[in-house]
């Protein structure tokens, strides 16, 4: 077996080696393959819901007339219709506040847990990873359950006299938000703190003993050390958020959608599967710039990566 | 500028210094009855020491006895549970680290990852608010003096190990600072550099003109480069002295031992005059060695002799050894290269060292093991202990 596989020039080591890339082949950049591919097609009442389709007994003519159908339409569409711009900008936007509203949150909890004791480190280690033992979806509807009118914040407004009516939480951006923060806090809080955790102690006290002040060395030493962390859990935290269908589906109002919301409505609603893969695309698009960003960070400072 | 080329640092501009016997000198660092006590150890213990004004002076002692301890007492890492220590006079127990005019060279070096060499080196400048060029200037000059000119531009992690030691001394002392303080500094650097680097120290204190106070707990280190040494214990001083005092008069069989090899043997004075003491050994035999004061015959001693001070050669026969002179049979020799070392049982039952220089080579040397030999030293070798 393995002389006969070295005889074909693939050894083990070069199979392992390739196990990610077939990974990503088959599950990535074969799906979005069919994703792109619809996307150029337009929408029919038919079964695939989308024409043209390519069949392989048409030969090479048919390929030709395939290729000749498609067109990026779909495309004009999105750029058109402002609902899809203002889709992809009101994602942006919440993306762009909740993920600066999980690093200003995000990182004091990680500052505090590094600072914390060793040993009390490792159980403050587990109870912000401990709501994943709770189905995301149940936790979300518990938010419903606190924030609808009649809900637990607004019984602890008023008993506290803060307010005199219940508020409508329920249904506004600020429940996007607070569900937005709430469940993806643990992605920005455990990136951070194991960059913050490996500091060499004794470079806080070089930094002492060379004249730098307690406050002053935090920003000159720790948080330049932190800052792989910090990237990672931005980006964690950002690309998701991007995406993100469930929560505004349950906590948000409907009159403006994210962009996660229009691709479910354009395809289950709708039943437009090209318009839908179109979204679809641009999204990854979008996102790659975040993604390349952090790339082009981690290859300029080699050391930068292993946080 | 380049050290490497100086040679070895001008022995005569410092055999006069001593401030140390002058009672007038004031002291640059006085500690005063400091205790440190950790969770039910006590690291340091009612430690009183002063160092002067551009002293080399060093810390030494067997692991975790507390030398770290002290000098992170002095750089303020650490306070202590009693006593004081002053630096110029002024009282340091109000003064946070970064308000001391004093570095510390970390045993770990601590270099900063995300800055380059030149970055390290500027990061105190910049905390002291420095004009940009006087910074790089001074900057380039503390690089070229420890020879990293070009280097600049690195980061610490692209740095062999000699380097990076030389990037946390330059970094320290570009600051200029009153005490500079080195914890095991040259530990993690191979034999023949540490020799090297021992001496560039040296040149570079007697260059910027700073008080050195360096731990390690390798003792020909600390006698290669102090003026004075401090030998420590369970976190008390048990001597500090100049380097030939702590040798040639150790204060106690625990600095006798852990200061090179010696032989020791315990015994009772028998007789005193003012010019020598007789002591009658434990094991059997009598010794004559110079007499010591305060001390009267019945008092038990032990008399410390280093292995080179100790003669050896083949019996004589007819040769009869009065004082000072003990035969016994040789049971092991070590050969170091320069010294041979001589393991010769005594007819009494000890085991004493003598180690000998290679004058000549191997193959013609006279004595061979369980040759029976002589010892003999002169009364002036033997060190008189009582504790
Ligand atoms: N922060 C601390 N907490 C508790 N104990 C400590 C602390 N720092 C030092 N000690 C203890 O104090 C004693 C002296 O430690 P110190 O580091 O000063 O020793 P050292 O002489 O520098 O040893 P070495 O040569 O191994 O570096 C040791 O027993 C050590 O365990
Ligand atoms: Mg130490």
């Amino acid at each position: 077996m393995r002389e006969a596989m070295q005889g074909k020039g693939i050894s083990g080591g070069r199979l392992a080696i390739a196990i990610p890339y077939l990974w990503l082949l088959a599950f990535f950049l074969a799906p979005f393959l069919i994703v792109l591919r619809i996307s150029l097609s337009q929408s029919v009442i038919a079964q695939p819901p989308y024409s043209p389709v390519f069949e392989i007994v048409a030969g090479w003519e048919g390929l030709k007339a395939f290729v000749a159908a498609l067109s990026f339409e779909n495309y004009a569409t999105l750029f058109s219709d402002s609902l899809y711009v203002s889709s992809y900008l009101k994602s942006l936007e919440v993306a762009v506040v909740a993920t600066a509203m999980l690093l200003a949150l995000g990182f004091p909890i990680a500052y505090a847990m590094a600072q914390a004791p060793r040993r009390l480190q490792a159980v403050l280690v587990v109870l912000v990873i401990l709501p994943f033992w709770t189905a995301f979806l149940i936790r979300i509807y518990a938010w419903i359950n606190i924030l609808q009118r009649e809900g637990l914040l607004n019984e602890m407004l008023l008993a506290l006299g803060l307010v005199r009516e219940p508020l409508a939480w329920l249904a506004t951006d600020t429940a996007i938000y607070i569900g937005v923060v709430y469940s993806y806090l643990p992605f920005m809080v455990l990136p951070i703190y194991a960059s913050l955790e490996k500091i060499d102690h004794n470079l806080l006290e070089a930094a002492a003993d060379l004249g730098c002040p307690h406050w002053k060395a935090f920003w000159l030493v720790t948080l330049p050390l932190a800052l792989p962390g910090v990237a990672a859990g931005a980006l964690l935290c950002f690309i998701p958020i991007m995406g993100e269908f469930v929560i505004p589906d349950l906590l948000g109002g409907s009159q403006s959608l994210m962009i996660g919301q229009t691709l479910w409505t354009e395809f289950f609603g709708n039943k437009d599967w090209p318009i839908a893969s179109a979204v679809a695309v641009v999204l990854l698009m979008l996102l790659v710039v975040p993604i390349a960003i952090y790339q082009h960070m981690q290859t300029r400072d080699p050391r930068a990566g292993s946080a | 500028m380049d050290i490497g080329d100086a040679g070895k640092p001008d022995a005569g501009r410092r055999r006069d210094f001593a401030p140390w016997n002058d009672p007038a000198a004031r002291a640059l660092v006085r500690f005063k009855g400091v205790t440190k006590r950790f969770s039910g150890i006590t690291a340091v213990d009612d430690v009183s020491l002063d160092i002067h004004t551009r002293e080399f002076f060093a810390l030494l002692g067997p692991s975790g006895c507390g030398k770290t301890t002290l000098l992170r007492l002095l750089a303020g890492f650490e306070t202590p549970d009693a006593g004081r220590i002053l630096l110029d006079g002024e009282d340091l127990a109000d003064m946070p680290p970064h308000r001391r005019p004093v570095n510390m060279m970390f045993q770990s070096y601590a270099l900063f990852p995300h800055l380059s060499v030149a970055g390290n080196v500027a990061f105190g400048l910049k905390q002291e608010g420095l004009v940009r060029e006087e910074i790089s200037a001074r900057v380039a000059e503390m690089l070229a003096l420890v020879r990293l000119d070009g280097m600049g531009s690195r980061k610490p992690y692209q740095l062999s190990g000699g380097q990076r030691q030389r990037v946390a001394l330059a970094r320290a002392l570009v600051k200029r600072p009153k005490v500079f303080l080195l914890d095991e500094p040259l530990a993690a650097l191979d034999k023949k550099l540490r020799q090297d680097t021992q001496f560039e120290l040296m040149e570079l204190q007697e260059k910027l003109d700073v008080t050195f106070v360096i731990v390690t707990h390798d003792q020909e280190e600390a006698m290669t480069v102090a003026d004075r040494i401090a030998v420590m214990d369970h976190g008390r001083l048990v001597q500090v002295a100049t380097p030939p005092e702590i040798y040639e008069q150790p204060n106690s069989r625990w600095v006798a031992q852990f200061v090179g090899d010696v032989n020791l043997i315990e015994g009772r004075v028998v007789a005193s005059t003012p010019g020598e003491m007789l002591i009658e050994a434990k094991a059997g035999g009598r010794l004559k060695v110079a007499s010591v004061s305060g001390l009267s015959a019945g008092d038990a001693v032990c008399i410390a002799l280093r292995p080179e001070k100790l003669r050896i050669e083949p019996v004589k026969a007819g040769s009869r050894g009065g004082d000072n002179s003990f035969e016994g049979k040789v049971w092991d020799i070590g050969y170091l290269g320069d010294v041979s070392i001589y393991k010769v049982r005594l007819d009494n039952g000890l085991v004493m060292q003598a180690a000998v220089a290679n004058m000549t080579r191997m193959v013609e040397r006279p004595i061979g093991w369980n040759d029976r030999v002589t010892l003999t030293f002169a009364p002036q070798a033997g060190v008189v202990l009582t504790r």
